[in-house]
């Protein structure tokens, strides 16, 4: 079962029923990424489009990365040890074609320095999975990738938000 | 200044003129933010002529400030202030929401607000823009639908405009806040009302129907980054291993507090004990409660949980309900059962009504209507005890102002006053009130609880029970009032020495404790109790009259192990003395000509020369 690339490669696995919408994960990407508490810089954000219902969005790590094959700079590319997708901020000319290609709406632009910003995984120890274990909500959890389950969370997430709130709030 | 941006919208809506202001540094570093910062912009803007201040005029100032440490320290609060409907005087009324990140990260500290806008109007910030717009399309609805257009509508257009960025902070008033009525809540998520004060009123006076911000920078510098990572992960560490408030928030008060500490508001207040199991926590869980964990920004407690009842088809959500609202909808109301508490509580939220002070003036009148004082053709209807649906016409009735209604929109003081003429009968007796503002869900007849006899009597917040006086005083609303300006949630409280140690971490101001007990903490404090001692223009309060508890807590207690507990007026009266000692007020409860004077508030002891004036010559017993 464990080929090299399940074994190499990680997914944050997200779980929308125990997020509580505390946002830490954000605060601690931006301190990582950053050094400021800083939320529309942080790679993951958590919408809250209803009270309550909390869902946090980041990179899904699709094996297919529409988002690197979408760039007309080359300024995307796979990270070895993680899978992650790494940013060349010298090549990103900020055109957002990437953004528009991403099926889980988890990239964005840089407020500030006009470039595309993603979930780098830390390496491959998330910042944002850690607090949200020490902090006890396990939301977020860092699992080895399934890669035809992760592309299956890979969704906008206003449709997430949709089924989750139907499914807690009936509607 | 660190921790800061100094930057403040000023909004005219008579006008409709936008700008944006900054303080001196000086009183940045003296009145911190929040509470301590409002009340000082209410004494510079109103003081003067503050006992003709129309707390629901245009001349009233609605203030929506942040603190130092919003964004900061864990969960983010705004402070809702003004001069309030409630009291006359000032009432620092926190709110959690993300309109605090989103305020500070658009890089304003806080927005003051006034005048009245000639139709109705929402305010939008996003960055450096600042509109304001015509509302007519969310005037008049309730929560929900608020917050469903505030997101299907304007949030597209702000990504529209900025790209894909999270959702907007709001905050927003109800239809009872639009009809002026005097319990109503400035109220965000649902859920989450700045209660107090009534400065849902405020706001709707002015014809403002919600504040929408968003801001995609970061939080302002801090004087040592290092140390504040450091801290933060300490807090988080600590504060999430603290499991009650995060497993099940306050909702197990809703039976504790009556069963354990007698202390519980049941039927107006007569009662405070009882050993209803049918409203033990379990029930609650596995009865309505939807989502354990929900937070709001920045914060590892959780203490809400989200509910979720069906009444006539219709579903209805709200957090816990909080120990409040379930007192106060709950066991003050007679209702003692889950899913009809519930959706009072959900109602409330609905409509804009701060629960507290509409569970109080609700038990009121059904309290009236036991007692023969108020009758079916009064009311329209019967009002027994427990009858959910009789409360939840009620609390529409006082929304939307019809038939008693109306008289009742005015909180349970003023309706109490206003009753007595008309019935020609003494009802302020039964009014649960201290200094217009209701009295927390946490009684003082049995000991037991945490506040103390006297605390609600002279607190400069009167009934609030997050604003209390103590005995020694830095265990009182001193302590508070630092909580309502860094700002701070109580529930994310450790020591006051590390949150001090914090707030220096973020402004580098060097505080110490001693100075924010001894100067700092003061000033706030009598800066406060001066306005609501100046009061006006519809009532005026003698401390000799006013510093009182309810009439009722002067009753025995009726059932429950306390039984006939009461307070003691000689015992009350002797912590009052000890407390205007303590804090420097003179032997009538105004703040000492020399003490205004040593914490440089020479201009408020003049003012007050009116009030010491006025409540020397009145003849009291």
């Amino acid at each position: 079962m464990n080929s090299d690339k399940e074994i190499r490669h990680y997914w944050v696995l997200r779980d929308f029923s125990r997020c509580s919408g505390c946002r830490l994960c954000e605060v601690v990407c931006s301190l990582k990424h950053e050094g400021k508490i800083w939320p529309e810089v942080s790679r993951i954000r958590v919408m809250e489009l209803f009270p309550g219902i909390n869902i946090p969005v980041l990179c899904d790590q699709c094996s297919d990365y529409p988002c690197i094959k979408s760039c007309p700079t080359n300024a995307l590319s796979v990270d070895n040890k993680t899978g992650a997708v790494i940013v060349d901020e010298s090549k990103c000319n900020g055109c957002g074609v990437c953004i528009e290609s991403c099926p889980a709406k988890a990239l964005k632009l840089h407020p500030a320095k006009g470039k595309v910003i993603v979930c780098d995984l830390c390496g491959g120890s998330p910042r944002c999975v850690e607090v949200c274990s020490t902090l006890g909500f396990n939301a977020l959890r860092l699992v080895t990738k399934y890669a035809d389950i992760a592309k299956a969370y890979a969704i906008d997430p206003m449709r997430i938000h949709k089924l989750v709130m139907e499914k807690l709030m009936g509607g | 200044m660190y921790g800061y941006w100094n930057k403040f919208i000023d909004v005219d809506l008579t006008t409709s003129r936008v700008k944006v202001v900054s303080f001196d540094e000086d009183i940045l570093k003296k009145f911190i933010g929040g509470r301590g910062l409002g009340v000082w912009v209410l004494w510079r803007e109103l003081g003067k002529v503050w006992e003709v201040i129309d707390p629901l005029g245009p001349e009233n100032l609605l203030l929506v400030l942040t603190g130092p440490l919003t964004g900061f320290y864990p969960g983010a609060k705004v402070c809702v202030t003004g001069k309030s409907p409630q009291s006359n005087g000032v009432v620092g009324s926190t709110l959690s929401t993300e309109l605090a990140i989103e305020l500070r990260t658009a890089g304003y500290d806080g927005i003051i607000i006034r005048g009245s806008a000639d139709k109705p109007t929402y305010l939008l910030i996003v960055n450096d823009r600042v509109e304001l717009r015509d509302a007519k399309d969310i005037w008049g609805l309730g929560s929900r639908e608020t917050i469903n257009y505030i997101m299907n509508k304007i949030y597209p257009e702000i990504r529209k405009d900025l790209g894909p960025c999270n959702v907007p902070g709001y905050i927003y008033v109800g239809p009872a806040g639009e009809r002026l009525v005097r319990t109503a809540a400035v109220m965000s998520k649902l859920t989450h009302a700045a209660g107090y004060g009534g400065y849902g009123a405020v706001m709707g006076s002015k014809k403002l129907k919600a504040i929408i911000v968003k801001g995609t920078g970061p939080l302002p510098e801090v004087a040592n980054k290092d140390e504040l990572v450091i801290k933060l992960k300490e807090l988080w560490r600590t504060l999430s291993r603290r499991s009650g408030l995060k497993e099940w928030g306050t909702t197990p008060g809703i039976y504790n507090v009556g069963y354990e500490t007698s202390s519980e508001p049941i039927k107006n207040w007569r009662e405070e004990w009882h050993d209803r199991k049918e409203l033990m926590i379990s029930n609650f869980e596995c009865g309505v409660w939807i989502k354990k964990f929900w937070s709001d920004f920045g914060c590892p407690t959780a203490c809400m949980k989200l509910s979720k009842v069906i009444k006539d088809g219709k579903v209805f959500i709200t957090d816990g309900p909080d120990y409040e609202m379930g007192a106060y909808l709950g066991t003050n109301l007679g209702v003692f059962d889950v899913k009809g508490l519930t959706y009072l509580s959900a109602l409330a939220d609905e409509l804009g009504l701060d629960g507290i002070n509409t569970g109080n003036v609700m038990g009121f009148v059904a309290e009236l209507f036991e007692k023969g004082i108020l009758s079916k053709d009064d009311l329209g209807f019967e009002l027994r005890w427990g009858d959910v649906d009789a409360f939840a016409k009620l609390m529409e009735m006082i929304t939307f102002r019809e038939g008693i209604g109306d008289l009742l929109a005015e909180g349970t003081y003023r309706a109490a006053l206003k009753l007595s003429k008309a019935k020609g009968v003494d009802v302020t007796k039964y009014a649960v009130h201290v200094k217009g503002i209701a009295v927390g869900a946490h009684g003082v007849r049995s000991g037991s609880d945490y506040p103390r006899s006297f605390s609600y009597a002279t607190s400069v917040q009167g009934g609030d029970h997050t604003s209390i006086a103590s005995i020694p005083i830095e265990e009182g609303e001193l302590r508070d009032i630092f909580y309502d300006s860094a700002i701070v949630c109580m529930f994310n409280f450790i020591d006051f020495n590390k949150l001090i140690e914090f707030y220096n971490v973020v402004t580098g101001a060097g505080l110490t404790p001693d100075r924010w007990f001894k100067e700092l903490g003061l000033r706030i404090l009598h800066l406060q109790r001066a306005l609501l001692l100046i009061s006006g223009p519809d009532i005026y309060w003698d401390p000799r009259i006013h510093d009182d508890n309810p009439e009722r807590f002067y009753e025995p207690l009726p059932t429950g192990p306390c039984l006939g507990k009461s307070l003691s007026r000689d015992e009350v009266r002797e912590c009052v003395r000890k407390y205007y000692e303590l804090v420097g007020y003179d032997e009538f409860g105004i703040p000492k000509s020399d003490v205004l004077k040593s914490l440089g508030l020479d201009d408020v002891d003049e003012k007050l020369n009116d009030v010491r004036a006025r409540v020397k010559s009145s003849q009291v017993n």
